[in-house]
């Protein structure tokens, strides 16, 4: 159960990034994290969800394996199943016995394509907050039931999520300073009435964006 | 539903010792055995998590379900619901108590899913509506890693064990703060990863207390369906089932009197006084994480 107070702004995965550079660095480092995480686990897939917190969604952001060609952007509501109960409890699980259950026929299987077995999945928290859900579909036998691979897979799913919030906590720094940098050059060829409504209206804009409700 | 009335007394007074009965009328003599405890008939247990699936085949009917919502003025309050579990964590954890006690009654808060993703505020709320409500047993198989309700659970904790309310809590799987599973105040549980269905353990080096069957466990989940899981969260339902069964034999036992029972019911404790040669109740009845969870599956 992790979310930020609201004091200071968590870095956002789900805002645009300025350049492609920073789409491209947090793309690669997800779509390593779920090729290492099918990897150590010899699961069939893996992928990450991350919450969409303002549409209360997860959404699939990278997938290795199984459905990697059509799942990335795929969505469904944050609080339903079991990759729900990890982001909303910020603890690690494991299920088996699925197919036999028939329960992903109705949950999962029908958006994506894929019934497992057997599932892990683990919360991506820093700090106390879940930036999303790491999960490993299928893993090999002795995988699936042992509380080792249930703590390996956690701290695997906290690293990646550390990784994670440094490279979107620098796309943002290096964004606020391009629009520092730009507001300087604004400032710059403007006379002195001009650069001081100039930065009125900088400052508004600032303030409606910082604002709660924005 | 009736409140709890706190019977808290600050000085021994003019009471003669005879007049300090622990219990509530029943035999004062705790056999050291789980098995032989009752099946819980009577207790009432409250799971506050996701919600419970009444009527699936390993809970049967719930005798309460609730929900934390946001009324309109969006303050956070508790009203019935129709019942229904968003994630099936909850509905897991209903079913491994209504296996350990097959007898209780049980009630459903439901504080996490349909709307509440990762707020520390409706888990206070919930679990502070089934203290006062005065439940014996708890199962809270959640934790929150938010400081700033570390403060209002400690107070609510103490609380629940002054007000003769049981908190069982899970300890997080991984190693964070996280609470109220921290607090002396309540029960804490991990998991053991031995295969016997039946066993619990006392943990001498805390936060954790005991260790319930947590691996590799079949429960209920969403839908009438069953799965294998594994984890902390499905380790605590098994105490509180003891907790049902021991309550169901000895009404009004305090919280220290729970914790003091099921340390000395702890196999590891059994088998340490058996050593030292003192008498130790053998298992009476059945074993039962074994016989019910065969029915589960239709084996």
């Amino acid at each position: 159960m992790s979310q930020s107070n609201g004091l200071t702004r968590p870095p956002d995965p789900f805002r645009q990034p300025s350049g492609a550079e920073g789409g491209d660095a947090e793309s690669a480092l997800l779509q390593s994290v779920v090729d290492t995480a099918r990897a150590i686990f010899g699961a069939r897939a893996g992928s990450v969800l991350l919450h969409d917190e303002a549409a209360g969604e997860l959404v699939f952001q990278a997938v290795s394996g199984q459905g990697e060609d059509f799942l990335v952007g795929s969505r469904f509501p944050a609080d339903r199943g079991l990759a729900g109960w990890v982001l909303v409890s910020g603890e690690p699980m494991i299920a088996d016995d699925l197919r036999h259950q028939g329960m992903f026929a109705r949950d999962v299987a029908e958006s994506t394509g894929y019934v497992p077995d057997a599932l892990m999945a683990a919360p991506l928290a820093h700090g106390d907050r879940v930036l999303g859900v790491l999960e490993v579909l299928d893993p090999v036998e002795q995988s699936r039931s042992s509380l080792s691979e249930l703590d390996l897979l956690a701290l695997f799913a906290r690293q990646a999520a550390a990784a994670l919030y440094v490279v979107t906590d620098r796309r943002e720094q290096r964004e606020r300073y391009e629009h520092a940098a730009v507001r300087a050059h604004t400032a710059a060829v403007l006379d002195p009435a001009g650069r001081a409504r100039g930065l009125e209206l900088v400052n508004a804009l600032r303030e409606l964006l910082d604002s709660p409700g924005s | 539903m009736s409140s709890a009335t706190a019977r808290l007394t600050w000085s021994l007074g003019d009471r003669p010792p005879d007049r300090l009965a622990p219990g509530d009328g029943g035999s004062h003599e705790v056999v050291p055995d789980p098995w032989a405890w009752s099946h819980g008939a009577g207790v009432r247990v409250c799971v506050v998590d996701t919600g419970v699936e009444d009527g699936h085949r390993s809970i049967g009917r719930i005798q309460g379900a609730y929900e934390v919502v946001r009324d309109g003025t969006g303050e956070l309050t508790v009203r019935e619901t129709d019942g229904g579990d968003a994630c099936g964590h909850g509905t897991a954890c209903a079913g491994l108590i209504r296996r350990v006690a097959p007898e209780c009654e049980l009630y459903s808060v439901r504080v996490l899913g349909k709307g509440f993703t990762g707020t520390g505020a409706a888990l206070l709320t919930g679990l502070r509506w089934a203290v006062e409500q005065g439940f014996p047993v708890v199962n809270l198989s959640l934790s929150t890693t938010r400081r700033q309700f570390l403060e209002a659970l400690r107070s609510l904790a103490d609380q629940a064990y002054f007000d003769r309310v049981t908190l069982v809590a899970s300890a997080h799987n991984s190693p964070v703060e996280s609470y109220p599973w921290r607090f002396s105040s309540v029960i804490s549980v991990g998991s053991h990863r031995e295969d016997d269905p039946g066993l619990f353990l006392y943990n001498p080096d805390p936060p954790v207390e005991f260790f319930a069957p947590g691996q590799n466990v079949y429960v209920a989940w969403l839908n009438g369906t069953c799965i294998r899981t594994t984890g902390n969260s499905f380790a605590t339902p098994f105490i509180s089932g003891l907790c049902a069964r021991l309550l169901g034999s000895h009404p009004g036992l305090t919280p220290f009197q729970v914790k003091n029972a099921l340390y000395l019911a702890a196999a590891n404790v059994r088998t340490a006084a058996a050593a030292a040669g003192e008498p130790a109740g053998e298992p009476v009845g059945e074993s039962v994480g074994t016989s019910v969870g065969d029915a589960d599956r239709g084996e």
